[in-house]
C-alpha cells in the first residue's frame, strides 16, 4: 500500500519534471519559430481561437444573462440593483472570463490539439518529419503551443465583453435597471489593476492549457485508445490546473492590493 | 567527402531490447554504396526498429551503427539532420502529413531545405509525381488516397531531394501488380541510374529477388542467412529454404512463443 503510493508518487515527480523540461524545450525555440515560420503561428492563432469563438460567445452571453439575473436579485434585497453592471464586470473581468475560457478552451481546442498530435505520431508524421531533416518542435509543437498562448487572452476578453452584453441585456433591458447607472458604476469602480489580474491570469491559463495539450499529444501512446485517453486527460489535468492555479493567483492579487 | 573504401553503413554487434524483449542480439550487417540491399524476415521479427535504428531515430543499447565509417551515436542534432538530408526513407504506411495536399507533401522538404521558386517547385513535384504514376493526384488529400496510393505518394517524397541512400520499409504491401512492377522498375532504375544505394525492407520474397543484389535474412534478433538472392533459393539451410518459400513448418516458428495450445484451451496454464 505504501509502497504503492511512494511509486505514484515518484511517478508523479519524474512526469511533473519531464514536463518541466518539456517546457523549457518549447520555450527555447520560440524565438527561432518567430523568425522562421511567423506563419505558421498565425494559422494556428486563427485555428485556436476560430475553434473556441463561438462557444465562448454563446457560453460569455448566456454566463452574463445569469449574472444580470442573480445579481439583480440579491442586490435588490439591500437596494442596489444599480450595481448589478459593477457586480457582472468583476466577475467577468477577474474570475468567469479567464476560468470558462480556458476550461472551454481546454474542452475544444485543447482536445483537437492533442488528439491532432497523437495522431500525427501514431502514423509516424513525426518520425516522417524528423527523417526529413525537420525538427517536429519547432514545426508542430511550437506553433500550435504559441497558438495558444496568444488565443486566451483575445477569447478571454471576447467572453467578458460579450458577458457584459449579456448582463446589460438582462439587468438593463428586461428588469429596467438606468442604464446610465450600469455603465456609470462600473467606470468608477473598475480599475486598471483589476483589467490586469484578468489578462495575467488569461495568460497563465493559456500557457497551462495550451502546454497541457501539446504535452499529452506529443507523449501519447500511439494507438486509437492512447490517443483517445490523452484527449480526456488534457480536459481532466487542464481543467484542474487552472482552478488551482486561479486560487492561487487570487490570492496572490489581493495581497498586493491590500 | 565521403570515404568511398568504407562501406556505405556499417552495424557492428548491435544488441536492442524493447521493454523485456530482446529485439537484436549480436547482429552484424554491411550495406554496400550502389546496391540495392534487402532486408527480409518473417513479420515482427524487427525489421522496421532495424531501420529506426540506422537512421537514429533509434539508439542501440550496445554496438555501433557506422555510416561512411562514423558511429552515427556521436553526432550532434545538426550533424544527425545534415546526414538525414541525405536519407530518403519510405515509411511502412505511408505517414504523409495529413494536413497538406499530395502537391505539398512532395514539396515539403524543398520548402524546408530549399530557396528554390515556386515554377521550379512545381516542376520538380510534378516530375517525381509523375514518375510514381500520381501526377493527376496533386490536388487531393492524403485522406482520399488509397494506401497504395498513399504509399506511392509517399515515395514521390523521399526522392524529391534527391538522397544518396533511398531505405524502403514494405514498399510493395497493398500494391497492385501494374503498380507494382512499376515501383520494381523505378526502384531499380533510381539506383543504376542515379548512383543511390537501396535499402528495402521486406518479408515478399518474390519481388525482393527481382531487384535485390545483396540480401539479408534475419530471425530470432540475428542475420540467418546472407548473399545474392539466387544463393538464398539454393541454398541447403533447412531454416532459408522455408523463408524463401513459404512453409509454414520448420527452423523458424509461424507461431509467436506461447504456452502449450491444448494445455492452454483447457485452462490448465493459469496455474
Ligand atoms: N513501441 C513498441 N513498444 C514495444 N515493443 C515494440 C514497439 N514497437 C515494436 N515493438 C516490438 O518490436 C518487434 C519488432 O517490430 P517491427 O520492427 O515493427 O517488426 P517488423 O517491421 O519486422 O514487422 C515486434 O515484435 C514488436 O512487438
Ligand atoms: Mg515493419
Amino acid at each position: 500500500m505504501f509502497r504503492e503510493i511512494w511509486y505514484t508518487f515518484l511517478e508523479f515527480l519524474r512526469t511533473f519534471g519531464a514536463l518541466q523540461l518539456f517546457f523549457l524545450q518549447l520555450l527555447r525555440s520560440i524565438p527561432i519559430v518567430f523568425v522562421r515560420r511567423f506563419r505558421l503561428i498565425v494559422h494556428q492563432v486563427y485555428n485556436a481561437g476560430a475553434l473556441s469563438l463561438v462557444i465562448v460567445m454563446t457560453c460569455g452571453l448566456f454566463v452574463g444573462g445569469v449574472l444580470g439575473l442573480q445579481g439583480h436579485s440579491n442586490l435588490a434585497r439591500f437596494n442596489a440593483e444599480d450595481s448589478v453592471g459593477t457586480f457582472a464586470a468583476f466577475s467577468l473581468l477577474k474570475e468567469l472570463g479567464p476560468v470558462v475560457t480556458a476550461l472551454l478552451f481546454a474542452g475544444r481546442a485543447g482536445t483537437s490539439l492533442a488528439s491532432e498530435i497523437g495522431l500525427m505520431r501514431a502514423t509516424d508524421q513525426l518520425s516522417a518529419m524528423e527523417m526529413m531533416a525537420t525538427n517536429p518542435v519547432r514545426r508542430v509543437l511550437v506553433p500550435r503551443f504559441l497558438g495558444g498562448v496568444i488565443a486566451m487572452p483575445m477569447l478571454a476578453a471576447v467572453f467578458s465583453c460579450v458577458g457584459l452584453f449579456g448582463a446589460h441585456l438582462v439587468g438593463v433591458n428586461l428588469l429596467g435597471v438606468d442604464a446610465g447607472a450600469f455603465w456609470q458604476q462600473i467606470q468608477a469602480t473598475i480599475g486598471p489593476e483589476d483589467v490586469w489580474e484578468g489578462i495575467i491570469k488569461s495568460f497563465v491559463f493559456g500557457i497551462v492549457a495550451s502546454l497541457l495539450a501539446v504535452w499529452e499529444g506529443y507523449n501519447a501512446i500511439p494507438t486509437a485508445a492512447g490517443v483517445g485517453r490523452a484527449t480526456t486527460r488534457t480536459v481532466v489535468i487542464t481543467a484542474i490546473c487552472v482552478l488551482i492555479l486561479d486560487f492561487m493567483i487570487t490570492a496572490v492579487a489581493i495581497n498586493f492590493g491590500d | 567527402m565521403t570515404d568511398t573504401d568504407k562501406p556505405l553503413i556499417e552495424i557492428r554487434d548491435l544488441d536492442y531490447a524493447r521493454g523485456r524483449k530482446q529485439i537484436f542480439k549480436d547482429l552484424n550487417i554491411c550495406i554496400d554504396r550502389g546496391h540495392v540491399t534487402a532486408i527480409m524476415g518473417p513479420s515482427g521479427t524487427g525489421k522496421t526498429t532495424l531501420l529506426r535504428l540506422i537512421t537514429r531515430q533509434l539508439v542501440p543499447d550496445r554496438g555501433h551503427v557506422l555510416v561512411d565509417g562514423v558511429d552515427i551515436a556521436t553526432l550532434n542534432e545538426r550533424e544527425l539532420f545534415g546526414l538525414r538530408k541525405r536519407f530518403g526513407m519510405l515509411f511502412q504506411n505511408g505517414a504523409l502529413l495529413t494536413d497538406l495536399s499530395v502537391f505539398e507533401n512532395v514539396a515539403f522538404p524543398l520548402r524546408e531545405h530549399t530557396k528554390l521558386t515556386n515554377r521550379l517547385i512545381r516542376h520538380i513535384v510534378l516530375t517525381k509525381l509523375h514518375a510514381v504514376g500520381l501526377r493527376g493526384a496533386a490536388d487531393m488529400m492524403p485522406s482520399e488516397l488509397s494506401g497504395g496510393m498513399a504509399r506511392r505518394v509517399a515515395l514521390a517524397r523521399a526522392m524529391v531531394m534527391d538522397p544518396e541512400i533511398l531505405i524502403y520499409d514494405e514498399p510493395f504491401v497493398g500494391l497492385d501488380p501494374i503498380s507494382m512492377g512499376v515501383i520494381v522498375r523505378l526502384v531499380r532504375r533510381m539506383n543504376d541510374a542515379l548512383g543511390i544505394s537501396s535499402i528495402i525492407v521486406s518479408h515478399d520474397v518474390q519481388e525482393v529477388s527481382t531487384v535485390a543484389d545483396q540480401s539479408y535474412l534475419i530471425s530470432g534478433g540475428k542475420v540467418v542467412a546472407s548473399g545474392s538472392p539466387d544463393e538464398l533459393h539454393n541454398t541447403s539451410s533447412e531454416l532459408v529454404r522455408q523463408f524463401m518459400h513459404g512453409m509454414a513448418d520448420g527452423p523458424v516458428a509461424f507461431h509467436y512463443a506461447a504456452p502449450n495450445y491444448a494445455e492452454q484451451l483447457l485452462g490448465r496454464d493459469a496455474d
